[in-house]
């Protein structure tokens, strides 16, 4: 299966951020630093209006990455032909460098639960998601990027660690890597584990972008840490830190902002993003 | 045992549920509240979407009553497509045949109203068909067919449906009128705006939407509403960009 799907143009290594169309003519006016812009694609999937006017316009000026957030790829169901029918258009006409979905089940079923899910790594899973996402990238006619998760709980029947599952992954199916630093500092912070070990053992090599974001912190029933990936506050100096290391490790990538809630007015966001380029001027 | 996302579809959808029991914090303790994280982000960004997707029965109900009704909605009828933008295609039914809510008779009507307003949004956009087709022969004319515009959406009520909307999302607050009313959904670029719709321009827009030639749908509109004015609802609906060439359904 290995380099069976052609890589996508791919993103520039400079930073970008999540797009709100709040932010359309600020983004175009004053884009600061920001080179790309990435979409969640099932916002994107209705027939015509706003949304695909603003993707059509924007992509004159940015580089374009499709998200996906619903695909389900973790799931113990098939995967919904329908809907990677709707990917497979969105592709087509958007055009994108790159295309990324999450090592997570949204759907069970007939239901779609507008969350991502966590899945035990077991050598079942793990067979399930290589095969959805061979699947994927067959319908879409390229490589993608698979996204660690933000854990708050493990399951006690995995087999691997999730570094080793996903190093698996990318062995079997060719697909690249998501690498979300604010997650494996929110994952490593509730399953007591080291992000240190986790950054050492992930396999850097097949990273196509970074994530950075916002969380929350909170408390589990022990009273002990756990931290939200909420996307709704500025990137915490720690999750700012490990950037710094894992880009010391990959040289230049293109790293991501993402803030989905309480979006702030573009200033703001732009600040962020303008952070994500400092840490890239510092790399090699 | 092993992982089920059946059972852990259920415990996420149901409070009163255990949580599944091969959970851990991943030290060996039971997740216990961790579960409620899922639970938590599911229940709220569906009635968030909710909230967004239904802004007049927001503003009709408040956000309080709003978000206990939208709650039992959620756990009832969670979304069976990952196209978040048309979920509640059920709310306005639910809304019908929800007792504590029944005496707010055209609550369901408004529903309709803000489920149409936003597949307007994402409808396909279309060339409204060119005036200038009206200057034809008038045997060409009459014998004419139509399309409405994928964004063109029809809604009939027996409720004052516009004067609601107008009152509580429009700029003029002016009481609603006693009197049913059938609205017209335009968007002439990006922004859907509903109308109002004068006697038997409805009826006008269902028979050329079926498929009934120019003349055929003036005749007949006649019959139901002989006060029909079709000058001014061929105004409107050229204005509006309402009109397409015509498209046979079943090719």
């Amino acid at each position: 299966m290995l380099d069976s799907s052609p890589r996508m143009d791919g993103l520039p290594a400079a930073p970008g951020v999540g797009y709100k169309p709040q932010h359309f003519y600020d983004l175009r006016a004053e884009p600061g630093p920001v080179e790309w812009i990435e979409i969640h694609a099932e916002n994107y999937m209705g027939d015509g209006g706003r949304p695909l006017a603003q993707i059509r316009a924007l992509s004159e000026q940015f580089s374009l990455s499709v998200h996906g957030v619903g695909l389900s790829i973790g799931g113990q169901t098939p995967l919904d032909p329908d809907h990677l029918a709707r990917l497979k258009h969105l592709i087509h006409w958007s055009k994108p460098a790159s295309f990324s979905e999450h090592l997570a089940w949204s759907t069970h079923g007939a239901e779609f639960l507008n969350d991502l899910l966590p899945l035990p790594y077991t050598n079942e899973t793990l067979c399930r998601v290589a095969d959805h996402i061979d699947q994927v990238q067959a319908v879409i006619g390229h490589q993608m990027l698979l996204e660690n998760p933000s854990s708050y709980l493990a399951f006690e029947e995995s087999t691997w660690p999730e570094t080793d599952f996903l190093c698996e992954l990318v062995k079997r199916t060719g697909c690249g890597l998501l690498l979300d630093v604010n997650n494996v500092f929110v994952s490593a912070t509730n399953l007591g584990l080291s992000t240190q070990n986790y950054i050492e053992s992930f396999p850097l090599h097949a990273v196509g972008e970074i994530h950075v974001g916002g969380h929350d912190e909170d408390f589990d029933d022990q009273g002990a840490p756990l931290l939200i990936d909420s996307h709704g506050k500025p990137v915490r100096d720690t999750v700012w830190h490990l950037l710094d290391q894992v880009l010391l490790k990959t040289g230049k990538k293109p790293v991501l902002v993402e803030w989905d809630n309480d979006v702030p007015d573009w200033p703001t966001l732009r600040e962020e993003a303008s952070r994500a380029a400092q840490a890239l001027a510092m790399t090699a | 045992m092993t992982f089920s996302q059946a059972e852990f579809t259920v415990a996420l959808l149901d409070p009163e549920r255990d949580i599944p029991s091969n959970l851990t914090d991943g030290a060996g303790t039971p997740a216990g509240s961790r579960f409620s994280v899922y639970r938590n982000n599911v229940t709220v960004s569906l009635i968030r979407a909710l909230q967004e997707a239904f802004p007049l029965v927001l503003k009709l109900l408040g956000s309080n009553t709003f978000e206990r009704t939208a709650r039992l909605y959620v756990a009832e009828h969670p979304p069976t497509s990952p196209l978040m933008m048309f979920y509640g295609e059920d709310f306005p039914a639910f809304l019908r045949d929800f007792k504590p809510l029944a005496h707010v008779g055209y609550l369901p009507d408004c529903a309709k109203l803000d489920l149409a307003m936003r597949r307007s949004y994402h409808a396909a956009d279309s060339l409204a068909v060119d005036p200038a087709v009206f200057q034809d022969a008038p045997d060409q004319v009459l014998t004419r067919r139509f399309s409405l515009s994928p964004s063109s959406i029809l809604l009939r009520s027996s409720w004052p449906l516009f004067d609601i909307w107008r009152m509580n999302m429009g700029q003029d607050g002016s009481k609603p009128r006693a009197i049913a009313q059938d609205v017209m959904i335009v968007r002439p670029d990006f922004d859907p705006q509903p109308h109002v719709l004068p006697s038997g321009a409805a009826d006008w827009f269902e028979r050329i939407a079926a498929g009934k030639t120019f003349g055929e749908a003036h005749e007949q509109t006649l019959k139901r509403a002989p006060d029909f004015d079709l000058a001014r609802t061929l105004t409107f609906a050229l204005q509006s960009g309402i009109l397409a060439d015509y498209e046979k359904k079943d090719s």
